[in-house]
């Protein structure tokens, strides 16, 4: 922020004394600029703020890279391709927990991108003000509900009830790979223990922890749709419907891929829930409605106690990977919310 | 002459004209629509009653309700069809999934919360749960025996820690963003934002190496403090930042118009007129912190006995109690987890009720009482600028009257 001068707003001008003299020549002003000195200090105190916010985060960044990249250098390529993670025999990868992180945001997603979108637009559209008042801010508390008590529901009421479900998924629908349970040897499984501790418990339960952050950017980016062009579309004759296709949606767009994105970032770097409900294993396992899979972050609540400073290092390369990722998320995400017609500020 | 009678303007006598009609109900739900969900319902209910019951050996409780679904959309879509369009079909159809949407998300969430407070019940009438540690009481012993002041003691030093770390760095951060600007800040700016993106457990990762390994710290309250500050700074920045960004213009114009400095126009006019917002961005990132759980449990170390002092020996907080809890298979235990969820919740809740009393002005609102603090502050300015008016006047010097400057 700068005046007409060029000089920063709040800069005391004091004029030469020799002003009058060189005025009548016609001749640009001379200036002798001080800042007063509490400005100084508060520039200094500011600037160092934003410089020891910088530090500390450049510190995490620094020392996972070089600690995580001494592991990676060790391991090589194999620790992309790598499924089990035994450090002290150099024999580490993050094949699996990857796979299974992954595995588990894809079915959070499915869970929370439906209810989040047609809750948006429930709230955004449909329900009258009084109690649009009452559910904005409830959806917003669901946001700041620890993720420990997601998982105390996960693990005492969810698994016993979805396992039925899971079971007649793969009784049902066993001829869909993904969806099949089945032994080593190619049986299908069918006793209820088989199902506990799955991706897919887990995966809905981060669905259910995600869907708040989801609803409030897509809704509103939705509530930011022009009136005149609602109207427009309402006084053509469309249905509300027929409106909300015309106008609503495509002018929440980024909206909808950046929540959902968002949402997504959270759902892979989510530990404690997971990590309650999982039965950890190290291999890969597409049956999602199978007993044991994997994260990165639950991978690390799991082994930090035991690991020799290699194995440490290990694990921050596993960190290092999944913050990557999840950085690269967020950033297209708030860079998709920025462009899109809707998201100015977000 | 008769041209001009011809063109005349002529008023059009409404009452012949256009008879007024009934009056349309623009709002509201018609008679048909509420029938067609009822009965819709209604058959939906008999039908799915009727193949559990009698046609298929179909059992389960999940099946019964995703069946007795489908079915109503079926019943809806065919009674709409009667005497509706498509679109008007589609419309129908699309509220009623909306409705679905909403309906299971909050139930859901609701769920969530009032299910830990209803398992949390049983521990909650023993006083000695909110007075004594978990220290004399062994795995066996019933709810009478043992609680969590040691917890909530340690969640209060931990998150008190963070909290003299974060507020005054997270904002004056962000109004080095806001106030100063500059490619510096900018880049400040891309950097709290990609830590947004910082899972919780690799920040708990980075303090258990980077201090605990390397025997600086012990597993500390201390070290869960920091480890919390670096989830709950960027939030903060993030939120302050845009509260901050809300601030109008032209009163911080106005501000540089009257002479003030950068730092005075800081103090006095940007920061009170968000104080609000502030206050609410700092008690959201609270509510996040205090919940977290993973980088507390790889920092702070777990602890039955009670631990005031935060630079050594273990600390345990609210939420890696009810971890801890969980773990053990004694029902006595898992009661007890099932009660410090309920207290965290509480917490939770009690911290966004506040927030959202805090923080339901915009920046500039007033309530009434500060309002007439202001009228009355500036009737006193007023009258003081009167007065100086008066005694230079009656000074009659015209050298100080011309340049009021020097006449201070």
């Amino acid at each position: 922020m700068t005046d007409i001068n060029g000089l920063p707003i709040g800069t005391v001008v004091v004029a030469n004394k020799t002003f009058d003299k060189l005025a009548s020549a016609d001749s640009p002003r001379p200036f002798r600029v001080r800042q007063p000195v509490a400005d100084i200090i508060f520039r200094a105190v500011a600037r160092s703020a934003g410089g020891i916010t910088v530090g500390i985060m450049l510190a995490v960044g620094l020392f996972l890279s070089i600690n995580g990249s001494q592991a990676i250098s060790t391991a090589g390529f194999n620790f992309l391709t790598e499924q089990a993670w035994q450090p002290q025999a150099h024999k580490f990868g993050i094949a699996a927990i990857l796979a299974g992180t992954v595995t588990i945001a894809v079915i959070a997603l499915c869970v929370s991108f439906p209810l989040a979108f047609g809750t948006a637009l429930l709230i955004s559209e449909v329900l009258p003000a009084k109690l649009k008042a009452i559910l904005i801010p409830l959806v917003d508390l669901m946001a700041a509900v620890p993720s420990v008590i997601f998982g105390l529901w996960g693990v005492f009421f969810l698994q016993a009830n979805v396992i039925p479900v899971s079971q007649f998924l793969s009784t049902y629908f066993g001829w869909i790979p993904f969806l099949a349970v089945t032994d080593p040897q190619g049986h299908h499984l069918t006793e209820p223990s088989a199902f506990t501790s799955s991706a897919f418990i887990a995966g809905i339960v981060v669905g259910l922890m995600v869907v708040p952050t989801q609803t409030s950017v897509m809704r509103e980016a939705f509530s930011q749709a022009p009136v005149g062009e609602r109207e427009g579309a309402l006084a053509l004759g469309s249905t509300r419907w027929g409106m909300i296709r015309a106008v609503v949606l495509p002018f929440g767009r980024g909206g909808i891929i950046g929540g959902t994105m968002l949402g997504l970032g959270r759902a892979l770097g989510e530990t404690i829930a997971v990590y309650m409900i999982i039965s950890p294993i190290f291999s890969i396992n597409w049956q999602i409605l199978q007993s044991g899979t994997n994260s990165v972050s639950s991978l690390i609540a799991l082994r930090y106690g035991e690991s020799t400073p290699f194995g440490l290092s290990a694990l921050m390369a596993a960190g290092l990977v999944l913050f990557l990722i999840t950085m690269v998320i967020n950033f297209t995400a708030s860079s998709i919310v920025a462009r899109s017609r809707s998201g100015a500020d977000s | 002459m008769t041209t001009a009678l011809e063109t005349r303007t002529f008023l059009p006598n409404r009452e012949v004209l256009a008879p007024e009609g009934e009056k349309r109900k623009l709002h509201g739900v018609r008679a048909e629509e509420l029938f067609s969900v009822i009965g819709a319902a209604v058959a939906s209910l008999a039908t799915t009653m009727l193949i559990f019951g009698w046609f298929t050996p179909l059992t389960g409780g999940v099946g019964f309700v995703v069946v007795a679904y489908f079915l109503f959309l079926i019943f809806y879509v065919m009674l709409t069809s009667f005497n509706g369009q498509r679109e008007e079909i589609k419309d129908r159809i699309v509220t009623v999934l909306l409705y679905s949407a909403g309906f299971i998300l909050v139930s859901s969430l609701l769920f969530v919360v009032v299910f830990t407070l209803i398992r949390g019940q049983d521990a909650f009438p023993h006083l000695n749960f909110f007075t004594q540690t978990m220290e004399l009481a062994g795995p066996l012993d019933g709810l009478d025996v043992g609680g969590i002041i040691h917890a909530i003691v340690g969640t209060l030093f931990q998150i008190g820690i963070a909290l003299l770390i974060t507020i005054p760095l997270g904002i004056t951060t962000a109004v080095f963003l806001n106030e100063i600007g500059g490619n510096f800040a900018r880049f400040v700016r891309t950097i709290s934002d990609a830590m947004t993106a910082l899972p919780s457990i690799v920040a708990g990762l980075f303090i258990f190496s980077a201090l605990i390994r390397t025997g600086i710290l012990q597993k500390s309250g201390l070290a869960a403090a920091l480890a919390i500050s670096v989830m709950m700074l960027p939030i903060i920045i993030r939120a302050s930042d845009v509260v901050l960004r809300l601030v109008p213009g032209n009163l911080r114009e106005a501000s540089y118009a009257l002479g003030s400095t950068r730092w005075r126009t800081v103090w006095s006019v940007v920061l009170p007129t968000s104080r609000s917002g502030l206050v609410t961005a700092v008690i959201l990132g609270t509510a996040r912190g205090i919940g977290e759980t993973s980088p507390v449990l790889l920092t702070s170390g777990i602890t039955s006995v009670m631990n005031t002092d935060p630079t050594k020996d273990p600390m345990i907080s609210l939420p890696l109690q009810v971890f801890t809890f969980i773990k053990s298979p004694e029902p006595n235990f898992i009661a007890r987890g099932f009660g410090t969820a309920a207290v965290l919740l509480l917490v939770v809740l009690l911290l966004f009720a506040l927030a959202r009393l805090i923080g339901g002005k915009g920046p500039g609102q007033l309530s009434d009482r500060q309002r007439a603090r202001v009228l009355h502050q500036s009737r006193l300015d007023e009258y003081r600028i009167g007065v100086r008016a008066a005694k230079r006047a009656s000074d009659n010097d015209p050298l100080t009257a011309a340049n009021p400057n020097e006449a201070k």
